[in-house]
């Protein structure tokens, strides 16, 4: 008895729509994507980085944007020893909260440091850039140590 | 209105790894026990069931319709679900019953963390702009608040390593405990850093269960005859996703709860309180103005065995426990979601 056809039919998992980020995350992304870093002030005029859409407070629509420094501050940081997959780094490395120059509001992201006692609170930081920007969050490869 | 109160609560044992046991498998027992503590028959017996779980934690969306299995929902039930934890589907059923649409309701919370990397899988929850897509853990998070508090100066490593020591000599009591011992505060100290500043026992385990609780109207407990402690007020309240906002060394939405659930109206002698990291039950001890007349974390809380989507459950059930085994007249159990204590929910629990 011969195989009866199987009916096949391609299937290629995937979205088929684009999803636009608006015009505050998109402004900031956008920035980004130029090498430079923008935040918006809150509605008690306090500036954010990265960019909020509406004051958590307030709860106002916020759109004044504002120019912030590729330096900043470190607030506090947690030194992770050992790296998970997901992790930018493979090696020791640490996540920090840090405030920006110009900015009031501190941002999370990543620190390469060369081991714990190297790095602080308070201490200086400064952004490092991607090879390639692309207008994501990751643009913004870690800080380091200045 | 109508007073409602808790009549039953049942919690699976923490357990680090269920291997094969799935959902439904770790559900099934603790109804079972539950509707035999409630004196039902089965989920057909109550007016409405609604549960708690992620379908983050199973990896694919929908996941939670499985835990109906656990039901037998035939014939249909009416039936709901929160993608948080159980806590908030209690809070759902109480609204249901206040609305007069119901006067009974079984609530269920399950998750079974340990086949994924939990830390990460948290991570896909946080702001997915700005957070996510940096893949930045649940513990490092909370690393980065203790640390916060250190630099303050409002609290020491030995303040956290006491809230770990009182949490693992509570246990010992607790049989469903996962982590229980005679651990000293010199103890904990004397391990080194995981996540600086945190050590790995300032931080809850990875656990795998259930738990569930009966509620109904005061006059159904009573038709029933079984023992129940009324639930006086419940409130909950959350904070901007943005963690640079926050005032992460206090927590403002579980003090502002706590006063529209009432807890200042009378003494307070039990808490149980959802810290997945020591430091953090030092926030909720403090935002909630707690002295030395309340028992904190009886159980041993959070630290000695997490239940995702179950724990925060399973804290509004011991603290039922406390009441009808007459070790409590008044009590608050607290329930947190999100990263950092984000968002909160207060329940007070008073004697019959």
């Amino acid at each position: 008895m011969s195989q009866p056809e199987v009916l096949n039919q391609a299937f290629e998992l995937g979205y088929t729509y684009t999803r636009s980020t608006g015009p505050v995350i998109g402004r900031f992304f956008t920035e980004l994507r130029n090498r430079n870093i923008v935040g918006i002030k809150a509605s008690d005029g306090r500036v954010v980085v990265p960019p909020m859409e509406y004051d958590p407070d307030t709860a106002e629509e916020l759109s004044e944007f504002v120019a912030v420094g590729q330096q900043g501050e470190i607030v506090s940081f947690a030194w992770v020893k050992e790296p998970r997959a997901a992790h930018p780094m493979d090696v020791p490395f640490a996540w920090a909260m840090i405030k920006l120059d110009g900015a009031d509001v501190a941002m999370v992201h990543c620190v390469a440091a060369a081991s714990e006692d190297a790095i602080a609170t308070g201490a200086r930081v400064q952004a490092v850039w991607a090879d390639e920007t692309i207008g994501y969050i990751t643009d913004i490869r870690c800080f380091k140590l200045v | 209105m109508k007073d409602i109160a808790i009549v039953a609560y049942q919690q699976s044992d923490g357990v680090s790894d269920a291997g094969a046991v799935n959902e439904v498998e770790l559900i099934m027992p603790v109804l079972e026990r539950t509707f035999t503590q409630a004196r039902l028959g089965s989920a057909q017996d109550v007016d409405f069931v609604c549960s708690g779980s992620c379908d983050y934690l199973q990896g694919a969306a929908f996941a939670f319709v499985a835990g109906v299995d656990a039901l037998g929902a035939v014939p249909p039930i009416k039936e709901s679900h929160v993608e948080m934890d159980a806590a908030w589907a209690l809070y759902e059923s109480i609204l249901k019953i206040r609305m007069g649409h119901a006067e009974s309701a079984l609530i269920y919370g399950f998750g079974k963390s340990s086949p994924g990397e939990l830390p990460i899988v948290l991570s896909q929850q946080l702001d997915p702009y700005y957070l996510a897509p940096q893949w930045i853990d649940s513990i490092s998070l909370a690393a980065m608040q203790a640390r916060l508090m250190l630099d303050q100066g409002l609290i020491t490593e030995r303040d956290m390593a006491e809230v770990v020591s009182r949490s693992r000599r509570n246990a010992m009591s607790n049989p469903h405990a996962q982590l229980a011992g005679d651990v000293s505060p010199e103890d904990v100290l004397a391990q080194a850093t995981y996540l600086s500043p945190l050590r790995k026992a300032d931080c809850c385990p990875v656990s795998d269960g259930a738990s569930a609780v009966v509620i109904a109207t005061v006059e159904k407990a009573r038709e029933w005859g079984l023992p129940y402690a009324i639930i006086s007020g419940i409130d909950h309240r959350i904070e901007t996703h943005n963690l640079g906002m926050r005032d992460l060394t206090d927590s403002v939405s579980t003090r502002t709860a706590a006063k529209h659930a009432g807890m200042q109206d009378g003494r307070v002698d039990v808490a149980e309180l959802y810290a997945p990291f020591s430091h953090q039950e030092i926030i909720l001890t403090r935002a909630l103005g707690l002295g030395a007349e309340t028992s904190i974390n009886p159980s041993g809380g959070v630290l000695a065995g997490n239940l995702m989507m179950a724990s925060g459950l399973s804290r509004i059930g011991e603290v039922f426990n406390r009441i009808v085994g007459g070790e409590a007249q008044r009590g608050v159990a607290h329930t947190t979601s999100g990263p950092c204590l984000q968002h909160n929910l207060v329940t007070v629990l008073e004697k019959a």
